[in-house]
């Protein structure tokens, strides 16, 4: 039984956000070159689509939010403190949507995908490791 | 408020094997290794910018007039008017203390700063796209088209980003701030993004307040006057009841205007959705040009109003309380020159698990 190998990290691509619809959290989607002899182009695109549209629930105006907001305003923000945001609960969502990614298409060609809140919502961190997937002691 | 100590025990034993559980050296929380100019209370769960003393001096004031108010005035006002006077002020003080210890301890929106690894792409893109110099390049805009109105994003030295829309620097807090308003010295910290509902509430319920207390004031002096006539009510009032001397009232009178003042003008920045930042150096007066107009504006006042005060509220982007995880850099054989970086003991085990799997 071979020792566990310890991946190495090769590179790594950022995502930057896409500020031509405003402040909201959106990520571009163009495809990064570094990744097109890893995951095709299509799967990429969903992955951060799907990101941008839960970004977007959580950050959206409507009946419910501002029912939140109202609520929170008279309790002196105090419900807060037994109560989870409406945001919070889709970041819940996010992380979890990102595992589920990282361990079903990710993981499998080498790459790791890190949740955009550990970097400030500034971008999406795509680590590549290096390619051992041939002939590697398994 | 005094800073929770910390001193770290330093226990290093070198250990062959890795442990998941490090339990020699304690952990560091990372609002101790913040890089802004802030301080931090309660084990992180407060934060406030580094020059406080005029926060102090905003408590005492609302203290010391609302302790006055109580003590001298309710009194005979609830005996002879109503003791719905009282209950109302008590009210709004409470309301008015709770807001402002509220945006004063709460994070405005800080951005946290870029990782090696983002700061070290960003800067080979910019070099690529300027064309590498000996020199300091000059400061790198980019230009993002918002709404159909062409805005730019500035380069921050500093914090190593672009800058988002509407985020600016604070060179008191060192931090870059998102839908940066200003910085307030009244209340301790910068007016941004997560706090800015919180100030409003402040300042509009502090106006209510101080217009509550200056007219009762009056009311009473002037119902003592009925009694006693006007002028012996003034001359009696200084000696009985300090809070009521000719000097006090003036100077109430005068920050009763400002404070109302500033409600108004906040009043008209929230139906504009516009920052006390972007106002000032007027980005989306018409003066600039015919064609410019704020992009970010909803179009009604109704739908700005609901959404800078009932939004959604978004989480603080630094983590305060989180523990730093130990980086173990694993540096794989160099190929093409790019440095290699390493990732994080979680990451890594992660993809561990993940390889022997599949």
């Amino acid at each position: 039984m071979q020792p566990e190998i310890q991946p190495a990290v090769s590179s790594k691509v950022f995502i930057q956000r896409d500020y031509s619809s405003g402040t909201i959290c959106k990520f571009q989607t163009k495809f990064p070159s570094e990744l097109e002899s890893r995951i095709d182009k299509q799967q990429f695109e969903e992955t951060i689509q799907t990101l941008n549209n839960l970004y977007a629930e959580a950050e959206k105006l409507g009946g419910k939010s501002y029912l939140e907001g109202c609520l929170a305003c008279l309790t002196a923000y105090t419900i807060f403190l037994c109560m989870e945001t409406h945001y919070e609960k889709v970041l819940k969502k996010i992380a979890r949507y990102i595992k589920d990614q990282n361990e079903k298409i990710y993981a499998p060609r080498g790459l790791l995908l890190t949740d955009p809140i550990e970097r400030g919502l500034r971008v999406v961190e795509i680590t590549i490791f290096e390619d051992r997937s041939i002939g590697s002691g398994r | 408020m005094r800073e929770c100590e910390y001193s770290q025990i330093s226990t290093r034993s070198s250990t062959p094997m890795e442990t998941p559980y490090k339990k020699r050296t304690p952990k560091k929380r990372k609002w101790e290794t913040f890089p802004g100019r802030n301080k931090f209370y309660c084990d992180g769960r407060i934060m406030m910018a580094k020059q406080t003393g005029v926060f102090y001096l905003t408590l005492v004031l609302i203290l010391v007039t609302c302790g006055l108010f109580f003590t001298f005035d309710c009194p005979y006002l609830a005996l002879h008017l109503t003791p719905v006077i009282p209950v109302i002020g008590g009210v709004l003080f409470l309301f008015v203390l709770g807001t402002l210890l509220r945006t004063s301890f709460s994070d405005p929106g800080v951005l946290p700063r870029a990782t090696p690894d983002e700061a070290a792409d960003l800067e080979r893109q910019i070099d690529v796209a300027n064309g590498s110099t000996g020199y300091r390049p000059p400061p790198r805009t980019k230009e993002v088209v918002i709404n159909g109105q062409t805005v730019k994003l500035k380069y921050c030295f500093t914090c190593k980003i672009f800058r988002p829309p509407r985020a600016s620097h604070c060179s008191l807090c060192d931090n870059c701030v998102e839908r940066f308003d200003h910085h307030c010295p009244w209340v301790g910290n910068c007016v941004g993004r997560r706090n800015y509902r919180f100030f409003y509430m402040f300042i509009l319920s502090l106006s209510f307040l101080t217009i509550f207390i200056f007219a009762f004031v009056i009311t009473h002096i002037i119902l003592r006057s009925h009694r006693n006539g006007f002028l012996t009510a003034l001359k009696d009032s200084p000696a009985r009841y300090p809070f009521t001397a000719q000097p006090w009232l003036v100077v109430c009178f005068f920050s009763v205007w400002s404070i109302v003042g500033l409600s108004g003008f906040h009043t008209y920045l929230i139906s504009s959705n516009q920052t006390t930042n972007e106002d000032i150096k007027g980005s989306w007066s018409s003066k600039r040009g015919k064609d410019n107009y704020n992009p970010y504006s909803y179009g009604n006042i109704f739908t700005n109003c609901c959404a800078a005060l009932c939004g959604p509220l978004p989480p603080s982007l630094i983590d305060r309380r989180g523990f730093i995880e130990s980086d173990a850099p694993q540096l794989a054989p160099p190929a093409n020159g790019i440095t290699m970086y390493g990732a994080t003991q979680s990451q890594q085990s992660h993809m561990v698990s993940l390889y022997t799997v599949s």
